[in-house]
């Protein structure tokens, strides 16, 4: 079964033994260099989580490009399309919920709560 | 069938997963508000065992990779190599699950189920959704290869067999989020 080349569709490629091979090894050393980050505390606070966040992201786009194929999808690249539209859609709900229940919490906390997080936030000490 | 409607299924189904997507990531949202929320109970910290953690997350990986292979061999019509290759993802996929499972058990025997806080609640329903997700994954992976042993690697069969490596390419990546958010940020 031969695939013509010029038809929209997620298998018109489906990578090579090379392509997954690469995506296989990056996934690997990404996945370890994550996790011997943490476990012995190569890096510390924001960095490390930047670092762990950074690297979850490259895995992610590795994934895509050399197990999915979204790179290779061919014009119309429909695919592409729904993938960036449930990304805008994931991004909404994420950090929206996070933004509205850090405000609920603020909002409805014990006067005391509100005296510690506002003494807090705004680096007054006693 | 020709072509054209074989596209148009991939891109269907393609649409599911992306759908799915967002219900993964309600999850992940419920996760990131509750997990502090530990009711005086255990964190992240004091619960997981990473290397534990980073054996599921290597099994699920190879068989990502292994799911590949298969989908490479199908496409050269090869239906040993396809039922080999498959046959090695789902051994892999039912490795991971035990493992998954064998935690669950272990945190619900010291009294960590998920009735034991908020954070435990938005774990389980987090992780398990995709155990649940991986354990369809292989219930349709045994289906696609006793219809690939009785059928042969007909374009029906070779088309679900794409839409199965797409699943299962997927759940990877929602693997690779939870120990990323749930595992690794949760050791910091």
């Amino acid at each position: 079964m031969k695939n013509g080349s010029t038809t929209p569709q997620p298998e018109a490629a489906h990578g090579t033994l090379t392509s997954y091979t690469i995506g296989f090894v990056l996934s690997i050393v990404f996945t370890l260099a994550a996790y011997f980050a943490v476990v012995d505390h190569l890096l510390v606070g924001g960095v490390l989580a930047g670092a762990i966040a950074a690297l979850g992201v490259v895995q992610l786009i590795v994934q895509l490009v050399f197990f999915l194929h979204l790179a290779s999808e061919s014009k119309p690249r429909w695919n592409l399309v729904v993938f960036l539209f449930m990304l805008v859609v994931l991004v909404i709900l994420v950090f929206g919920s996070l933004w509205i229940m850090y405000n609920l919490n603020y909002n409805m906390a014990s006067p005391h709560d509100v005296d510690t997080q506002i003494i807090q936030d705004e680096g007054i000490s006693k | 069938m020709t072509h054209h409607d074989d596209s148009k299924t991939l891109f269907g189904f393609w649409v599911y997963l992306m759908t799915d997507c967002i219900l993964f990531a309600t999850l992940f949202a419920t996760y990131a508000v509750l997990h502090n929320s530990t009711f005086g109970g255990p964190g992240a910290k004091e619960l997981f065992s990473m290397p534990f953690v980073l054996t599921e997350t290597l099994i699920l990986l190879t068989s990502s990779f292994t799911a590949g292979l298969a989908m490479l061999a199908a496409h050269r019509l090869n239906k040993n190599q396809v039922l080999f290759w498959f046959g090695v993802t789902f051994l892999l996929g039912v490795a991971f699950l035990t493992m998954e499972l064998t935690e669950f058990s272990k945190l619900a025997h010291e009294g960590n189920s998920w009735q034991r806080s908020g954070f435990l609640s938005a774990f389980f329903t987090l992780v398990g959704t995709h155990g649940l997700h991986i354990t369809t994954g292989l219930l349709w992976m045994g289906t696609l290869m006793t219809q690939v042993t009785r059928q042969g690697l007909v374009p029906p069969v070779v088309r679900r067999l794409t839409m199965l490596s797409l699943f299962w390419h997927f759940l990877d990546i929602i693997w690779i989020f939870i120990f990323t958010i749930v595992y690794l940020m949760g050791a910091m």
